[in-house]
């Protein structure tokens, strides 16, 4: 099955968006792109810009592999991601605020009960608790591939604690530096805004008690986390305090944070640590991470968490498969943006398919992430393919099944040269009191080795700048 | 500001502060130690070497004779060593990575840089020349590092616990070369007055690096009660300890005046401070002049502590 290459479509002919790269790549000799691509090196380990793979001991601080071949979008195909990604998170907090309240929709029938009440990701402790404005899914990482000219597909929500914009932001810097005569002849969109736009949504999210002047910090696990390069970037652009469990504390049901000067009342926290790690109080007691008595501010309403607790239900990729539903039922509208076809093995029919067919399937742990736990059918061994066919039939409805899809593909400098390697696209979504805001992009993920689907930074992917063209 | 952040500023610059310190008894010594030993030059040199860094036990853990190669690598590279220059960067940088934030951008990348650089240096293959190049490398980052605060730093709380830090950190490795030295700089070994002693003068002079500047202020030879008069009393000397209690004092009250709050770390400087402008070499000879280090050492440590009980837990 050919991959749509999104410089030369499934025929070879270059599309219009990609004419001048194409160019570009063509005219400029192979020893100045050498030069380019180590200053880019030596830029993103100078700032510091890396990430840690668990389990990998030999070193703590790993740079992401940075491709210098732009990925571009043209204006009208982003019209129209913007508006389904739009219509996608309006969907999943009226969604998440409906199973935690009034559960419309299991009564309706869209979704099957036990699949929210079973559910390892729906949190007990939020049901018919009120969270601020009503909003859950502030920050949405929404993944998304593309398979030919027109088709978009949405992989996964990631309505928990998406990371990555920091390589969004840094990517285009470096880019901007090293290549100025390619930004002069291409219009793109400026995504530099995202911190702006980010801080006015988290202000926007302070419990209505809160001063006009909110104090808003940013939760991070601490430095040894794989992203805490990313907090600690996010924190400085935003001008707030970059904050770990040991500076906050609980009295009287509200947060402060410990300084020089004697404790400050905390209005709202970007958390970057799970539910899980949150609150020893109230969930994993032995979490050294969180806050002891977090979870009760929160509940008091003194303290807003962006994300809210308890969104992971909505990143469970069998309720995923729900979502065309869950987007007409509560929107009222068809989804702009598709889901990819989905067998949930939970389902004895689909069960048996997925089984008779696993060397052509990917398969997912439900509530897996980071692309960790999972099959891709076509380059797995027999023994692989044996060891997952075991636990379907333990445990069906822990996973979910989807075709192998052929991700598109963009032009990406390898040992050999440049060769077309695979992608996705992860733009960023924020949703305040105060609107619905997405910046024209995104970041690009490639998978680096030859034929291989796997995008994540901890299984060997890069990433690269993504281009949206103003009209 | 958070207080996580200020302890993390001030335990940067101290790691920093201790790592040239290393440096330049490390220099110190291996040029002493060079000299024939009618000057001077003996192996017991190494000793006084790890005594003066102040992890003399430790060493006597892990080798059974101080001698050049174990004493260089015990102080540069040594893992077992908790303040090795190599454990001085890298507990720097990772206090830097945590609050990231608060340091300017030229801070960060003279540390970030050093740390890179540091892992080129594999303590057991390096020749004396290699060995050179490091104490120049670890001097550069102390001397990059400091520079980059002061000239891009905003002069607020950050600034002040960072030069704090400094002079703590300072303060301390002074009284470290006395407390070991003390003996060669008590009056009577002027009658011995032979040119054992000079070196030892000037290997004092050479580790807080004012041998010329010695020079400028007394424009005479030697003299071992000048040498310890330079090091405690004199306040144009940057490491003496009147200096150090001069910056330490102004700090403390800049952070007292903006918090508007006063408190017993401000005190305890002021205190300091008026007893080392108030007393005279003469009194201390008298006195004891052991006994007087020791004692600022002790003050010092709790002039440190109390500062962490006031602002940066």
């Amino acid at each position: 099955m050919a991959a749509f290459d999104e410089m030369s479509g499934f025929d070879g002919t270059t599309r219009d968006a990609y004419a001048k790269l194409e160019t570009w790549l063509k005219n400029t000799p192979p020893e100045e792109f050498a030069t380019r691509r180590s200053q880019a090196d030596v830029f993103f380990r100078r700032i510091g810009i890396t990430f840690a793979v668990y389990g990998d001991e030999q070193s703590t601080e790993r740079l992401i592999p940075f491709d210098i071949i732009p990925r571009v979008i043209t204006g009208p195909e982003w019209s129209v991601l913007d508006r389904g990604l739009r219509q996608r998170v309006t969907a999943l907090n009226m969604f998440l605020k409906d199973i935690y309240g009034p559960k419309e929709c299991l009564r309706a029938g869209i979704i099957p009960q036990d699949l929210i009440y079973r559910n390892a990701g729906y949190c007990l402790q939020m049901i018919n608790q009120p969270v601020p404005h009503d909003l859950y899914v502030h920050i949405a990482g929404i993944d998304i591939v593309r398979v030919d000219g027109d088709t978009f597909y949405v992989l996964e929500d990631n309505a928990r604690t998406p990371s990555g914009v920091s390589y969004m932001l840094e990517n285009r810097e470096v880019m901007l530096r090293l290549f100025p005569e390619l930004f002069a002849q291409h219009r793109v969109a400026p995504v530099e805004n995202y911190p702006d736009a980010l801080l006015a949504t988290l202000r926007s999210l302070a419990p209505r008690t809160a001063s006009r002047d909110p104090n808003v910090v940013l939760l991070t696990p601490g430095q040894f986390n794989s992203a805490f390069y990313e907090h600690s970037f996010l924190a400085d652009k935003l001008g707030i305090e970059l904050v770990e469990g040991s500076d906050l504390f609980v009295r009287d049901e509200i947060v402060y944070m410990r300084t020089t000067q004697g404790p400050k009342r905390v209005d709202v926290i970007y958390r970057r640590i799970d539910d899980d790690y949150i609150d020893p109080l109230a969930f994993r007691a032995d979490s050294v991470l969180g806050v002891p008595g977090l979870i009760g501010a929160y509940k008091a309403g003194n303290v807003t968490l962006t994300n809210a607790v308890g969104t992971g239900v909505s990143d469970d990729k069998a309720v995923y498969s729900y979502m065309p539903e869950i987007v007409r039922f509560y929107t009222g509208e068809e989804p702009i943006l598709k889901n990819v076809p989905t067998h949930r093995c939970r389902e004895p029919d689909a069960l048996k398919y997925v089984l008779d067919h696993l060397p052509e399937l990917v398969v997912k742990e439900v509530n897996g992430s980071g692309g960790y736990g999972m099959l891709v059918g076509p380059h797995a061994t027999k023994a692989q393919i044996e060891t997952f066919r075991k636990k379907l039939r333990t445990e069906p409805e822990g996973f979910i099944a989807q075709p192998t899809l052929a991700l598109s593909t963009c032009p990406t400098f390898v040992a050999s040269g440049v060769a077309p390697r695979h992608v996705d696209l992860r733009p960023f979504v924020l949703t305040g009191s105060n609107g619905i805001r997405c910046v024209p992009g995104g970041l690009t993920r490639v998978a680096l080795k030859d034929g291989s689907l796997v995008v994540n930074s901890s299984q060997g992917g890069g990433t690269k700048d993504t281009w949206v063209l103003d009209a | 500001m958070l207080s996580r952040t200020a302890d993390s500023l001030y335990w940067v610059s101290r790691y920093v502060e201790r790592a040239e310190y290393l440096a330049r008894i490390l220099e110190a010594t291996t040029r002493l130690s060079n000299l024939p030993s009618s000057y001077g030059g003996a192996a017991s040199e190494w000793e006084s070497c790890v005594k003066t860094a102040g992890c003399e036990e430790l060493f006597e853990q892990h080798h059974q004779t101080a001698n050049e190669a174990n004493v260089h690598d015990f102080l540069c590279f040594s893992p077992e060593n908790p303040s090795s220059i190599r454990n001085c960067i890298e507990i720097a940088r990772a206090n830097a990575r945590a609050v990231r934030t608060a340091l300017t951008y030229e801070m960060w990348d003279a540390l970030n840089s050093a740390w890179l650089e540091l892992k080129k240096y594999d303590g057991r293959k390096l020749t004396r020349d290699d060995f050179g190049r490091f104490i120049e490398f670890v001097k550069t980052l102390s001397l990059t590092f400091d520079g980059s605060a002061y000239r891009t730093m905003l002069r607020s709380d950050a600034y002040w616990f960072s030069r704090l830090g400094v002079y703590v950190e300072r303060a301390d490795n002074t009284a470290r070369i006395l407390d070991v030295k003390y003996h060669v700089l008590l009056p009577e070994t002027e009658r011995v007055g032979g040119s054992l002693d000079y070196f030892q003068w000037t290997t004092i002079l050479r580790e807080v690096s004012a041998l010329t500047a010695y020079h400028w202020v007394y424009r005479e030879s030697i003299k071992p009660w000048l040498v310890a008069d330079l090091l405690i009393f004199n306040r144009q000397m940057p490491r003496s300890f009147a200096s150090c209690y001069e910056n330490i004092s102004r700090f403390l009250d800049a952070l007292g005046e903006t918090y508007g709050r006063q408190g017993p770390s401000q005190r305890m400087a002021r205190k300091t401070l008026s007893t080392l402008a108030n007393r005279k070499m003469g009194d201390i000879y008298d006195n004891g002049l052991h006994e007087f280090i020791t004692e600022f050492i002790d003050d010092n440590n709790r002039l440190g502590s109390t500062i962490s009980e006031q602002y940066l837990v």
